[in-house]
């Protein structure tokens, strides 16, 4: 190589910090003692917003205690209803990934360490709204009564499947519940969310969207198609980014979360952001209502980064052990949201290990006599499963000529 | 009664929909203020307001899925690709999120929204300016795809895809804006004003989906045509003094199999012409249903023209355009067979 010639170039690949074996290490995570960042009002404009996107907003100091500004003014019983929904939550998925190793299901996604995420905001929005989900976000369907049957025969494609056998299981849909068609593409209804919002100020209505997207998925064009057109018609709409460190196996990094945050995507669309602690229930809840309230007075849209963990497999047909730390979880920084909010209610004395352990009981009893009633209509893996005439209906409308043909052909 | 242009006709339909339904919203590259680089929608945001006529990012994935939002809201969202070839970001929200909303969901949300793009080569747009990409769109369950190829059914069409339940891919013909072309690029072309399909009625009214028109009604063999290619089939046949009858298609999918399968075992003889790429065309499709369903009935090998399967080259457009000498040939063929 001459004097004069410029350097070889290479090319970056980012790498997570640990592997498996390795010990866990999450330094890379910029974190912020609990109450440490104040609330602005709703009305700030996103250049006052700027600094949010990188902060992180936290209520649940590590003792448990609700502290700072975000601290939100709910009675203990929306709490106790938040803790008992994120149980449930987590007893449902155990029972729901257990059936699915039995070959009951096909497929079975949990949420483990991410249920405040649903719970909370589904406490949180109206009933007129909608929640344009990912995929692990069930715990918005427990919290708002979604009955465990339903849920359950969709997850078996048995007779009583509502989505007739045509998804694979949690791919949920409950509009009565503001709950839209999980897609299974990702990212798609990140921008959704935005156009419904966008009729909802059309038509004159109070209503608000509410979308959800991966960390990883944020490298989709709809994450970049929502966060314009959200800026440009200031759309009445949550923009959620659940960053829970891992897109099946790639590590947050691949995402492009190394050399900044996912909310400091906002910054650069003109919408405000913020960086919450999503492990802490207290935080998720007021960090939406913030948004809620911002997107009801016509304010516009908020981008959120929830900081969490995703605690077990992308999904049954993944193997986080090859890719991670085994005890990554445990050592995550932000904690077990579950853990965190029976801290605090113990803490405030709305709660104790008895009613929890009593609680704890009380929704396996539960989740187990729904699964027997769910399997009572049918598994995949016994059936009956839908009638397989149905396989023709809804791809339109009307039924056209060549649909009725094909089934005639399929004699079914 | 008046006389209209195609792109006045696809006006008045958008007109008289805003006009009669609140939940009816209009955007797109370019659609508001200006009224569009075609000028679909001009005047209609004078009219209408901003919130129901408007201009959006140069974002075709943003602009399909916002539609997807709409819908399932509960309007009916008439949203403009400003030309077909720039489509394709929007892919993925029409074919896995659009066209499959109501299945995946059994009927819990929908998505009734009307995707307008105008289509087809002849105005020397090159290779981005010029595309017929309806295969991209009839190959998909779910889809409902239309060609118009006049003003007056145009207009009908374009009220009962607004009205329609399911998405729609509404295809125009940008050649046929002005006038019906025949493929003789070298003749003036006449206008709308002067030919009978010109006039168009103010008001509202619906020309059905899924149902073929008898273009020309003729005895010696069949052409299947849409869009710009029923005119040049008409001046081929005229040219090659071959009665032919020519099917206007108007909607590819749904099709109206019926109307061809009478017509075809009528004549026993079918030429099938598109102006889109040869290779897994539609023709490809148009082909199959007709062995399938008139095999017994046919004297001759069925005939297909098409552009050729190479990108829409610039000066060399009427080397690539199917035009009247090669369907002429075509139909001699066929008659000869």
């Amino acid at each position: 190589m001459g004097k004069n010639e410029p350097p070889r170039l290479t090319l970056q690949v980012p790498e997570p910090p640990t592997r498996p074996g390795d010990k866990p290490d999450f330094s890379y995570l910029k974190l912020a003692p609990a109450g440490s960042v104040d609330r602005p009002p709703v009305h700030a404009s996103a250049a006052q917003m700027h600094d949010y996107a990188y902060s992180l907003v936290r209520v649940l100091d590590d003792a448990g205690n609700a502290v700072g500004p975000w601290t939100p003014q709910v009675d203990a019983e929306l709490l106790r209803t938040g803790l008992r929904a994120m149980m449930k939550t987590r007893v449902f998925d155990t029972r729901m990934q257990l059936a699915q190793r039995q070959k009951k299901a096909s497929f079975y996604m949990q949420c483990l360490g991410e249920e405040a995420l649903g719970v909370a905001q589904g406490l949180a929005l109206g009933a007129d709204d909608m929640f344009f989900p990912s995929y692990r976000q069930q715990g918005y369907l427990i919290v708002r009564g979604m009955p465990l049957v339903d849920m359950m025969c969709q997850i078996l494609s048995n007779s009583k499947d509502s989505l007739k056998g045509r998804q694979l299981p949690v791919m949920y849909s409950a509009r009565k519940l503001g709950f839209f068609s999980i897609s299974g593409n990702l990212g798609t209804q990140f921008i959704q969310a935005v156009g419904w919002a966008m009729a909802s100020a059309i038509k004159g209505d109070s209503k608000i969207a509410s979308g959800w997207i991966g960390d990883g998925s944020t490298a989709e064009g709809d994450f970049h198609y929502a966060l314009t057109f959200a800026a440009v018609y200031r759309a009445p709409v949550i923009l959620n980014v659940v960053n829970n460190q891992w897109a099946i196996s790639s590590f947050q990094s691949i995402a492009g979360g190394a050399e900044t945050t996912f909310a400091a995507r906002g910054v650069g669309y003109g919408v405000p952001a913020l960086r919450v602690d999503g492990n802490d229930f207290l935080a998720v809840y007021a960090a939406s209502q913030w948004a809620i309230e911002r997107a009801r007075s016509n304010l516009g849209p908020t981008l959120i980064e929830w900081i969490t963990y995703r605690a077990a497999a992308h999904s049954t047909s993944d193997d986080p052990s090859k890719y991670r730390p085994a005890e990554d979880w445990t050592s995550f920084p932000l904690g077990d949201p579950v853990q965190r909010l029976k801290q605090h209610l113990i803490r405030i004395g709305t709660w104790s290990d008895e009613e929890h352990a009593r609680t704890q009981s009380a929704l396996e009893e539960e989740v187990k006599a729904a699964q027997k009633t769910a399997e009572s209509f049918g598994t995949l893996a016994t059936g009956p499963l839908p009638s397989a005439s149905t396989m023709f209906e809804d791809v339109y409308k009307e039924m056209p000529e060549h649909l009725r043909r094909q089934r005639q052909q399929a004699g079914i | 009664m008046a006389t209209m242009t195609m792109v006045q006709a696809i006006r008045s339909a958008i007109d008289v929909m805003l006009e009669r339904d609140d939940n009816v919203v209009v955007f797109g590259e370019d659609v508001g203020y200006f009224g569009g680089v075609f000028r679909c929608t001009e005047g209609l945001q004078a009219k209408y307001g901003t919130s129901r006529v408007f201009d959006t990012p140069i974002s075709e994935g943003g602009i399909v899925g916002i539609a997807v939002g709409m819908g399932a809201y509960g309007l009916r969202p008439v949203a403009e690709i400003q030309f077909a070839d720039y489509f394709y970001p929007a892919y993925d929200q029409l074919v896995s999120e659009a066209a499959r909303l109501r299945y995946r969901s059994a009927g819990d949300f929908s998505a009734p929204i009307v995707v307008r793009m105008p289509t087809g080569g002849g105005i020397y747009g090159g290779q981005t300016h010029s595309q017929s990409p309806e295969a991209l769109f009839t190959h998909v369950s779910g889809l409902k795809t239309v060609v118009p190829s006049n003003p007056q059914d145009a207009k009908g069409l374009l009220i009962s895809a607004i009205e329609d339940d399911d998405p729609v891919v509404f295809l125009e013909p940008k050649r046929l804006y002005n006038g019906p072309f025949d493929g003789h690029h070298d003749k003036p072309i006449v206008p709308w004003s002067k030919h009978p399909l010109g006039e168009v009625a103010d008001g509202y009214y619906k020309v059905p989906l899924s149902k073929a028109k008898i273009f020309r009604a003729g005895a010696d063999l069949t052409v299947l045509a849409y869009g710009t290619m029923v005119y040049v089939a008409e001046a081929a046949a005229a040219e090659a003094g071959i009665d032919a009858e020519i099917i206007d298609l108007l909607t590819l999918w749904p099709l109206d199999l019926d109307t061809i399968v009478e017509s075809v075992k009528k004549t026993g003889r079918c030429v099938i012409v598109h102006e889109a790429t040869r290779t897994s065309g539609f023709g490809a499709e148009l082909m199959s249903l007709v062995q399938e369903h008139c095999f017994y009935h046919l004297e001759a090998p069925i005939e297909r023209v098409t552009g050729w399967d190479t990108p829409y080259p610039h000066a060399l457009e009427w080397d690539y355009f199917p035009g009247p000498k090669r369907v002429g040939e075509a139909l001699k063929r066929a008659m000869s067979a």
